[in-house]
């Protein structure tokens, strides 16, 4: 099962440089597991240390916001894209 | 006020816009716009903004010009690297304009200020380097009930959205608190293209310019995320938080708070992203 996960600029060079990276999962939770196995450091740039989103990262399931879904728990399907999106604070 | 001959030529090509014409550039030449940081975001910002003809822009920022902000900070020139931005600021955008009237402020922004910093203003453009600015300026906004464009840089992209308080989301809502001091490995810079801050910054000037007109549809509950890498624009849909901590019903936050300054530029820093050894231009 294929999901395509859009990650951030700041955090593409953990990810070879790709803005979108394929990884499989059935919840957000899951996803952000295997993301982490294919692409180490990264959830901890997403997650605190205990596994709660960061509260200035969001994470959007097909262009909805997860904290208006069922969070981290959020049940993602094939085909289905998430994009992570932090707070930029550069000017 | 008639428009004189010369505003009419330096404004032609704007005027015969659809929705703006001379009511349209009148609007403009009352109006004020504070643009919060000569940077990267302000500069290109600030440029449009003053071009376009609007009255009155407050530029706010304590900095001196360093040669290395020189590659992306396009309102200051190499004869003045060490001088105050907000004055190199001030000359260039009345050699470019002179009919606009620029206020410009060698100071930062603190809590106890912040309120009557803004007030004057009828836009305020976030082109700041750092969360605790951001968070102070999006609360101080949200308070006054007045008009805020965020826009944010970092590397090849950046993000921009438009915050009228009362109807539509806040910083805040989406995201709601910045990133904790101690999380935060370093202030140095992360390296950001100044391409990418002339698209961002120009976005910023594009939508304080829709609001000021009443034109087209501003980035109200839409952030928009410009992907540099790929070159591609995207947006996402936010919604006002019912626990939003400013803009809710119920706010906890009734004014201006200071956030930690310990470390400026945490921007990217806090999420341990790629820093880069500009260590002699920590800030901007």
């Amino acid at each position: 099962m294929a999901v395509t996960v859009r990650i951030p600029t700041p955090l593409q060079r953990l990810t070879n440089g790709q803005s979108e990276v394929q990884c499989t999962g059935t919840t957000v939770t899951a996803l952000l597991n295997d993301l982490e196995k294919r692409h180490p450091g990264v959830k901890e740039r997403i997650c605190d240390e205990t596994g709660k989103l960061r509260r200035f990262v969001n994470v959007f399931v097909n262009e909805e916001d997860i904290r208006f879904l069922q969070g981290d728990q959020t049940a993602i399907k094939d085909g289905d894209e998430v994009s992570i999106i932090p707070a930029i604070a550069g000017g | 006020m008639a428009l004189s001959k010369e505003q009419i030529a330096r404004y032609s090509r704007q005027l015969i816009l659809p929705g703006l014409g001379v009511k349209g550039q009148e609007r403009l030449r009352s109006a004020s716009v504070l643009v919060v940081g000569a940077g990267g975001l302000g500069s290109p910002a600030a440029l449009y903004i003053a071009a376009a003809g609007v009255g009155t822009i407050g530029i706010i920022d304590r900095e001196t010009v360093a040669l290395s902000n020189l590659h992306r900070q396009i309102l200051h020139e190499t004869a003045g690297v060490g001088r105050p931005k907000s004055d190199s600021a001030r000359e260039r955008l009345a050699a470019l304009n002179p009919e606009a009237q620029v206020v410009a402020m060698q100071e930062s922004l603190e809590a106890a200020t912040i309120l009557e910093r803004l007030a004057p203003y009828d836009v305020v453009l976030d082109g700041s380097d750092n969360f605790p600015t951001r968070y102070l300026v999006n609360d101080a906004c949200v308070l006054l009930r007045k008009p805020l464009v965020h826009g944010g840089v970092v590397h090849l992209g950046g993000q921009v959205l438009t915050i009228l308080p009362g109807q539509g989301a806040c910083f805040r809502c989406a995201f709601p608190e910045p990133p904790q001091p101690g999380a935060i490995p370093s202030c140095q810079e992360a390296g950001v293209l100044g391409s990418a801050a002339g698209i961002i910054g120009t976005l910023m000037a594009h939508e304080a310019l829709k609001v000021l007109l009443g034109l087209g549809q501003p980035l109200v509950n839409r952030l928009l995320v410009f992907d540099g890498h790929m070159s591609r624009f995207r947006e996402v849909p936010l919604r006002r938080q019912a626990d939003c901590a400013v803009c809710s019903d119920a706010p906890t936050i009734r004014e201006p708070r200071a956030y930690s300054q310990e470390c400026r530029g945490v921007e990217v820093g806090s999420m341990k992203y790629e820093v880069g050894q500009d260590t002699a231009d920590p800030h901007q």
